[in-house]
């Protein structure tokens, strides 16, 4: 290393190219902290607001607006223990309707949107070019604009105060954002394995789940982590199709706090609104990584 | 070779058929759903946006009526009003501070994945009804803010949520602190422009801002852009927050009145579905005329580098 940096080497060769890039890192030690302390500054404004809510979830909520810190005396389980049976039903019951609706809607995306990624990155059929073009340009559509009939379609079906209206147009692929996700991605894997399992006689059901979904995990939990977290914070839709309290997710408990005790009981909201928010943080904690190859890969969300 | 380019194109046929059947087996779940779930409501909702409907009696044609009755109401007008500040100041602020954080965020420096999980974080419960209400006390009178403002020493801060003036900000803020998934798209893109391009301007002597407007900028141009339209998209049908923080009211004084929200109150809590299917029709238009418009402008400022 020394040799080859003390003599005189070409322009083009590796050490010379390096050597500016690395200087100019070291060399600024200064700019280096007050970049540091920007970020550390800015990660603290970030995250405070939700350190400081799971922190007043343990006070009384007479003191909840009195302490803007985060001092940890005179802390107290008792808004969890009143939160979690301040409603109609104990809070189990509504995390029990949002994991059912989440799991459903996560089965329905899984199933229907890898189907069709299949036929759209490896199957050559007639009206492919428009139907592709659809399918992207209702990753666009307002959902508003579909929400008056369907709630009328759904009305008619009875299917209001049911599940169904959240769980069913996910198992019909409605969320083209991940046909497209599952799109660009298959369209990454090598053609060559399909065509040696064709010419083993496959068929192309069978080259979808035996080849093409084994290799497609990362993709499909990339589908499955925003598929639950976009279905576990949903409101507009559970609202519009839950109104009797029996059917209520998490996010329409967490509003009733609103309804029934108004401002009074912070501390109660705070304890559950953590408590929901909970299995939102533990999908990040252990999906990061597909979360942020899934946005890499199609650019969106 | 005629009779072999016949061959070719007999199995070329043959085979284009079976894949057809394959294909369209393949994509019947996302059909039906486009067709019941998507596109048949699109035409209803257009059916229906002429037509006076309340659930309870079937449909009565109206012409064009309920337009017509759009263009004098003032809550409507007033709840573009509010979101088209709330979309033109709260999607460019997110971009740019996205783009901002991501620049600062360089390949090789140490914390990055700290950093970028901890700017990341919010945006994934940014939607959620927990941090709307945490919003609705943060920015209460006597909310957190208030509370550091007063230590601070300022005796009469602003109500915030309360005050009409600012109640609106509250929810631009909530939208900005959002900002983690477009820079992780952004930080994925910086990924892509080769080191050598800065190296070779940095031997040119061209400066940080300089090798940022030359180089990076450009560059990213088409993933600023692509962001740009899908944020102002979503943007528009914001509806959680506003229905949150100000109770379903969309107060004070309709200050917060969210196009969404006032067309949810419309066909949902009034029942005057012909109007709100009227209403979304405008949205459609409104956000369809506005993507158009940005990839009009878009021919001046995006640069594809192929």
């Amino acid at each position: 290393m020394t040799d080859l940096a003390n003599q005189p080497v070409p322009a083009a060769t590796t050490p010379v190219v390096r050597t500016p890039s690395k200087r100019r890192r070291i060399n600024n030690p200064v700019m280096s902290i007050v970049k540091h302390a920007a970020l550390i500054a800015a990660s603290v404004m970030m995250v405070y607001p939700l350190i400081w809510m799971i922190v007043s979830s343990f006070r009384p909520t007479d003191t909840i607006f009195r302490n803007s810190g985060l001092n940890l005396t005179g802390l107290t389980t008792e808004n969890y223990t009143f939160g979690w049976s301040a409603l109609n039903y104990p809070f189990s019951h509504y995390l029990i309707n949002s994991a059912i609706v989440v799991i459903g809607c996560i089965i329905g995306n899984l199933v229907s949107c890898s189907l069709a990624a299949y036929a759209f990155a490896r199957l050559k059929f007639t009206g492919r070019p428009i139907l592709f073009g659809i399918m992207l340009l209702t990753i666009m559509i307002p959902y508003h604009v579909v929400l008056v009939p369907q709630y009328i379609l759904f009305q008619q079906f009875n299917w209001v105060n049911t599940f169904l209206p959240l769980v069913v147009p996910k198992m019909l692929a409605t969320d083209s954002f991940f046909v497209f996700l599952m799109v660009q991605f298959i369209r990454g894997l090598p053609t060559e394995l399909d065509e040696a399992a064709r010419i083993d006689g496959c068929g192309h059901f069978s080259i979808f789940t035996r080849i093409l979904l084994p290799l497609m995990v990362p993709a499909l939990a990339t589908t499955t982590i925003f598929t639950f977290i976009w279905m576990w914070n949903d409101f507009l839709s559970s609202l519009i199709y839950l109104t009797s309290p029996e059917t209520y997710t998490v996010p329409l408990a967490l509003r009733s706090f609103l309804d029934s005790s108004g401002q009074s009981n912070w501390g109660a909201m705070f304890a559950m609104s953590v408590v929901s928010l909970i299995p939102v943080f533990l999908a990040f904690l252990f999906g990061q990584r597909f979360l942020i190859r899934g946005i890499a890969t199609t650019g969106i969300k | 070779m005629s009779a072999l380019n016949e061959l070719s194109r007999l199995r070329g046929g043959k085979q284009e058929s079976t894949d057809n059947k394959a294909a369209y087996l393949f994509l019947l779940p996302w059909l039906i759903g486009l067709l019941l779930i998507t596109i048949g409501p699109m035409i209803a909702s257009l059916y229906l946006s002429f037509t006076d409907y309340s659930l309870l009696a079937p449909p009565e044609w109206i012409g064009i009526k309920n337009y017509v009755r759009m263009m004098g109401d003032a809550r409507l007008l007033n709840s573009l009003r509010v979101t088209f500040t709330y979309v033109f100041v709260s999607t460019p602020l997110q971009l740019a501070l996205a783009l901002a954080i991501a620049v600062l965020l360089n390949r090789g420096m140490r914390g990055l994945a700290f950093y970028r999980s901890v700017f990341y974080l919010p945006s994934l419960m940014g939607s959620s009804v927990a941090i709307a209400l945490l919003w609705r006390q943060i920015f209460g009178t006597d909310g957190l803010v208030n509370q550091i403002l007063r230590g601070l020493g300022w005796a009469n801060p602003p109500g915030w949520i309360a005050d009409p003036s600012t109640a609106l900000y509250t929810i631009v803020l909530l939208h900005v602190w959002t900002f983690g998934s477009p820079m992780i798209i952004f930080l994925a893109g910086l990924r892509q422009i080769p080191t050598m391009y800065y190296e070779a301007a940095s031997v040119d002597g061209a400066s940080k801002w300089t090798q940022f407007w030359r180089i990076t900028m450009p560059l990213l141009s088409p993933i600023i852009f692509f962001n740009l339209v899908l944020q102002i998209i979503g943007a528009f049908q914001s509806f959680t927050q506003a229905f949150i923080v100000s109770g379903g009211q969309g107060g004070p004084s309709d200050s917060t009145m969210f196009y969404s929200l006032y067309l949810y109150q419309k066909g949902f809590a009034q029942l005057d579905m012909g109007y709100a299917a009227a209403m979304a029709w405008l949205l459609v238009l409104i956000v369809g005329a506005l993507t158009a418009v940005n990839f009009i402008l878009s021919k001046f400022w995006v640069f594809y580098d192929d």
